[in-house]
């Protein structure tokens, strides 16, 4: 399409600044692509080399080109951590779909149609909070003289110790992603034909009939997307294990974090760990783009 | 308006509301507390907010924070906002190898970013500072700022730019008066995201700072992983106050986006 020439040409000193040419693909895509390209790709590349020279340590010579680094991950010490890893993810995710599938139902088909955006961002509004904050708000509820303790102590029950376990760790997991899951899931119900529900109960489908047989099947791909999104984001979270789990909760964000921060300086076996966690991934965003509903991820 | 009946979903989720403003509203009592145990209420006091205002490290760090913040997310705005029309514009070879690189850091995991960039700044040896921080920051920023604003130009008419042009509008004219302020809601919106996580960012932080800056959450995560510390409690205050104005000004963006849309 060729623009009309236009009777009285208007040359403005935005077209003398910048000619036509100025905006091509070039001046649009070339500083965003470099940068990305330079400080991204380029790193990603460098640190799969790394990976594959075994032992490398800061400021020592290395040797040649192997799998040691790899093979060092398949030692039971840190499979172990690995599996803990994906435990956490399996079960925050779990329970993220669990506790946010009712309220993301909730405020898509049953909340009072007027006040419906404003009680979905303040579901959500924690998310603007720094979510070192909200997982160091955790640690006072679940320290040993902490909030929790003391309102168990209030109706005769025994104080736990819960901070520095497991279950803190979940709970932390838990709270920080739920906010995610119920805005895809929400995104996800909204676009739910309620009209099928209608002719589901007017042909005779009890609610439970109509909930597993329409609802479910029809949000499955937003489902899908919220857990593989939160499967993601929790597999590799770093503050919530660190702050909530303690020792016992070592994760593969901690385990790279301690190889180069920490003391043990190992670069090639940090740089096979984050090729992994990478590779893992690339895996379920494969799976997310196969099965789940993309669109719904973006609209969110 | 008709009484509803108290159904099992309505009161699961007022729970769950519970669930989510109560480490919230724990924090902010405590930062009232007297006392420096989180497990007894000590009386009513504001001395932990003075003691947060006379901290010079902590206001310092909230300092770098915000450089490091508004410089990259306002070089961001314009690379994102580049390279999202230039993706909706423009057809080339490799189009789609672009794309996926430009999702790359929505996907790579903090900490493999930061591992990344860590190894190249070395390899190139270049010194760790503010400045290393901000050009990391830079990565993520764009990257969503270009999606945020790629979603608003998927949903305009193109018929307005081309009736621009038939009109003897110059492309760059085109692009200035009809397409920008079409997107600026989206530019905003994506500002305000990419403002809030590059606030919020702790691992690549702390990978690209070396010795030279110390943002906030670096200074927070030392802090808290020794225990208790009441003073962070009324830092968290102001910071959800200012986070809570962000979130309103960003539903306004939103609001004001979609009258917008709904005028042409």
């Amino acid at each position: 399409m060729t623009p009309a020439p236009s009777p009285t040409p208007a040359v403005t000193w935005t077209d003398r600044l910048a000619p036509r040419r100025w905006l091509g693909p070039v001046t649009l895509l070339g500083p965003a692509g470099v940068w990305l390209l330079v400080l991204l790709v380029l790193p990603t590349l460098l640190i799969l080399e790394i990976s594959l020279v075994p032992g490398l340590r800061l400021g020592q010579p290395s040797g040649g080109y192997g799998l040691g680094n790899y093979l060092q991950i398949l030692q039971p010490v840190y499979l172990r951590v690995i599996g803990r890893s994906v435990a956490f993810a399996v079960g925050s995710t779990a329970l993220c779909l669990l506790l946010g599938f009712p309220v993301a139902y909730w405020l898509a088909l049953m909340s009072p149609q007027r006040w419906r955006n404003l009680l979905l961002v303040a579901f959500i509004l924690p998310l603007w909070t720094s979510s070192l904050l909200r997982a160091y708000a955790w640690t006072t509820i679940l320290r040993p003289s902490g909030v929790l303790n003391a309102m168990l102590a209030a109706i005769g029950l025994p104080a736990q110790n819960w901070l520095n376990t497991p279950t803190a760790v979940f709970i932390g997991l838990t709270y920080s992603f739920l906010p995610y899951m119920v805005l895809i899931l929400y995104a996800s119900l909204e676009k739910l034909d309620t009209r099928l529900l209608e002719a589901a109960a007017d042909l005779g489908a009890t609610p439970r009939q109509s909930f597993w047989k329409i609802t479910v099947p029809q949000t499955l791909p937003g489902i899908a997307a919220a857990s593989l999104l939160v499967f993601i984001s929790t597999l590799s979270d770093f503050v919530v294990p660190t702050l909530l789990g303690g020792a016992s909760s070592m994760n593969i964000s901690r385990l790279i974090y301690n190889q180069f921060l920490g003391p043990t300086r190992a670069w090639g076996f940090g740089s096979a760990l984050s090729m992994v966690l990478i590779l893992a991934v690339s895996l379920a965003i494969a799976l997310l783009i196969r099965y789940g509903d993309r669109n719904t991820i973006t609209e969110a | 308006m008709p009484s509803r009946p108290v159904t099992w979903p309505s009161l699961f989720t007022a729970l769950m509301y519970a669930f989510m403003y109560f480490p919230i509203i724990v924090l902010g009592a405590y930062s009232f507390s007297d006392s420096r145990y989180s497990a007894s209420w000590g009386g009513f006091s504001l001395r932990w907010y003075r003691a947060l205002f006379s901290d010079r490290r902590l206001l310092a760090a909230l300092q770098d924070s915000l450089v490091i913040a508004i410089v990259a997310v306002a070089i961001s705005a314009v690379l994102g906002t580049l390279m999202a029309i230039g993706l909706a514009r423009h057809r080339f070879p490799g189009k789609g190898l672009y794309r996926g690189m430009s999702y790359l850091p929505l996907i790579i995991p903090d900490i493999a970013i930061a591992v990344a960039t860590l190894v190249f700044l070395a390899s190139v040896a270049v010194p760790l500072s503010l400045g290393t921080i901000i050009a990391a920051h830079m990565v993520f920023c764009l990257a969503y700022i270009a999606v945020v604003v790629s979603s608003r130009i998927q949903r305009l008419d193109p018929n307005l730019e081309e009736a621009a042009l038939d009109l003897g509008a110059t492309h760059t004219q085109a692009m200035l008066k009809v397409l920008l302020p079409q997107l600026a809601p989206g530019i905003l919106a994506g500002c305000l995201l990419a403002f809030v996580l590059s606030m919020d960012d702790l691992l690549i932080s702390s990978f690209t700072a070396g010795g030279g800056a110390n943002p906030l959450p670096i200074e927070i995560f030392s802090r808290v992983r020794t225990g208790v510390k009441p003073d962070i409690n009324a830092l968290s205050v102001m910071l959800i106050l200012g986070s809570a104005l962000l979130a309103g000004l960003a539903e306004y963006v939103r609001y004001w986006g979609d009258r917008q849309r709904q005028k042409i």
